[in-house]
């Protein structure tokens, strides 16, 4: 792949948390344009701290960060590489802070500089691109669990980001917000890394899928055989399924 | 909890401007505090009840809120007539109740309950979200306001954590009591919302980084004054200007 389309290359990270074992082991990763990469991985295994890591919010203890070609290395990198990538965070109430939705939504063009007519108008945009016209003047603590899921995403989509950092968006939501969600990702027009527990949420959603365990990220495409079980008629005598 | 349950009757008060109202009940608190004179007081008294009355304050609701207040105010009147010098009013046993004393405790008494009076007409007419706009325009720092802002949006979740938190050592069993193990979980449960809250805004401060938070944060409502904001503002200056020229000039 063409190295100018490199967008995020992490190479030889470590990090750990005070008084614990290493987080992240010499882990490399690299994010091409377009890409929509899928990553799981257990629980602890510091996909999150990844994600930290990517933003800025935490320092590794060692290895090389290149963002959109550049190394990052002081604060003052952070603040550009920040509006051009978006994080969805996991808990959509750390997300959404301000009183009503519209404001919220707003909030990051207007850091960008945009004028007020033009975050509002942005931020409607965006509202009405995830099928949330309507919802400006909600009070963003009343929202219902996938509703707040979906506003946190229109915060993070209103900055027009380059390329989006996703925790675990699927996690909580039921069935049919659960699919809006996939939907909504699909049609994306962004790069992505997205993060879960789900691998159904995953191949909808991605392109190619990651695995994290041990503070690494490798490709596992091993193929394992495994049954399902399933019920339908006749199923009481042996029988073959045609290639899936 | 913040229920706001006034702030959705619809009267001439709360159409009024919320920059209007926050000067208002600021300027009349101070001259309420100030003064002395019972004719300003129960001239205030009867412009709170009007104002309340405009707002169509439920009376329940009034009165609810008033309660912690008297309540306060009750003990005042226990020890206030006694400890107070002055003429002999009354005596309760080797207790001698003073004239100065009793006028000082109704005074005292008088004066929260007028502010409070037209603190909840005024204010609580208000959404809190409007509140804090208002204060904004009205060039409270910046600090504050947000303060304000961070405490209406969070105290919900911060609540939400207690209900889970209680909800979690009542299917375990816990019955509070009089007891070190009571004491003890209760401890527990005021340190874990503490340590919750704080890890909340750690993340909460996180993801505004991301979102390219420099310190500023923007209001995107617009207030304007119309013709019925300037009447009421004209009208209550002159209303509180007599309550004052009453009090300093000493007339009648």
């Amino acid at each position: 792949m063409d190295k100018n389309n490199l967008i995020i290359n992490l190479e030889d990270i470590s990090f750990s948390y005070p008084g614990s074992p290493p987080v992240l082991d010499r882990l490399s990763v690299e994010l091409y344009q377009g890409d929509r990469m899928g990553l799981i991985g257990p629980n602890g295994s510091g996909k999150t701290t990844l994600f930290y890591i990517i933003m800025g919010l935490l320092k590794p203890s060692s290895g090389r960060i290149e963002i959109f070609g550049r190394p990052v290395k002081e604060e003052k990198d952070l603040r550009s590489l920040r509006q051009r990538i978006g994080f969805l965070f996991q808990d959509a109430d750390d997300q959404l802070f301000s009183p009503t939705v519209l404001e919220d939504v707003a909030f990051g063009p207007l850091n960008l500089g945009k004028s007020q007519d033009e975050a509002k108008a942005i931020s409607r945009r965006t509202l009405e691109s995830l099928g949330l016209a309507g919802f400006e003047d909600r009070i963003t603590y009343k929202l219902s669990g996938g509703e707040k899921r979906l506003v946190s995403l229109a915060t993070v989509l209103a900055m027009e980001p380059e390329v989006l950092l996703l925790d675990e968006p699927g996690t909580g939501l039921d069935e049919t917000t659960e699919k809006r969600t996939i939907e909504i990702l699909k049609d994306l027009n962004v790069s992505f890394m997205l993060v879960s527990h789900n691998i159904d949420f995953l191949m909808e959603t991605t392109d190619y899928i990651k695995c994290m365990t041990n503070g690494k990220i490798f490709v596992d495409d091993e193929r394992i055989p495994h049954s399902h079980v399933h019920v339908h008629e006749h199923g009481r005598y042996a029988h073959k399924h045609g290639p899936v | 909890m913040i229920w706001e349950d006034f702030a959705s009757v619809d009267s001439l008060i709360h159409h009024l401007d919320p920059r209007v109202k926050i000067v208002l009940v600021f300027l009349f608190s101070v001259v309420v505090a100030v003064s002395t004179r019972f004719v300003v007081l129960v001239s205030a008294l009867a412009l709170g009840v009007c104002v309340t009355w405009l707002g169509r304050v439920p009376i329940k609701g009034l009165l609810r809120r008033l309660a912690p207040v008297n309540m306060l105010i009750i003990f005042l009147w226990f020890f206030l007539p006694f400890t107070v010098e002055g003429e002999p009013l009354f005596s309760v046993g080797p207790l001698v109740g003073t004239h100065e004393g009793v006028l000082y405790a109704a005074r005292i008494s008088i004066k929260s309950n007028v502010i409070m009076i037209m603190l909840i007409a005024l204010v609580a007419s208000t959404s809190i979200l409007t509140l804090g706009h208002a204060m904004h325009e009205l060039r409270v720092p910046k600090k504050i306001v947000h303060l304000f802002f961070f405490t209406y949006r969070y105290i919900h979740v911060i609540h939400r954590e207690y209900l889970r938190l209680v909800n979690a050592m009542k299917v375990r069993g816990f019955r509070p009591g009089t007891n070190m193990h009571t004491y003890k979980t209760f401890a527990y449960l005021v340190g874990m919302i503490l340590v919750r809250s704080s890890d909340r805004a750690q993340r909460v401060h996180n993801a505004m980084l991301c979102r390219g938070f420099r310190g500023n944060l923007y209001s995107l409502s617009e207030f304007s004054l119309k013709a019925r904001d300037v009447i009421s503002l004209i009208l209550m200056l002159a209303l509180i200007l007599v309550l004052g020229v009453l009090e300093w000039t000493r007339i009648t």
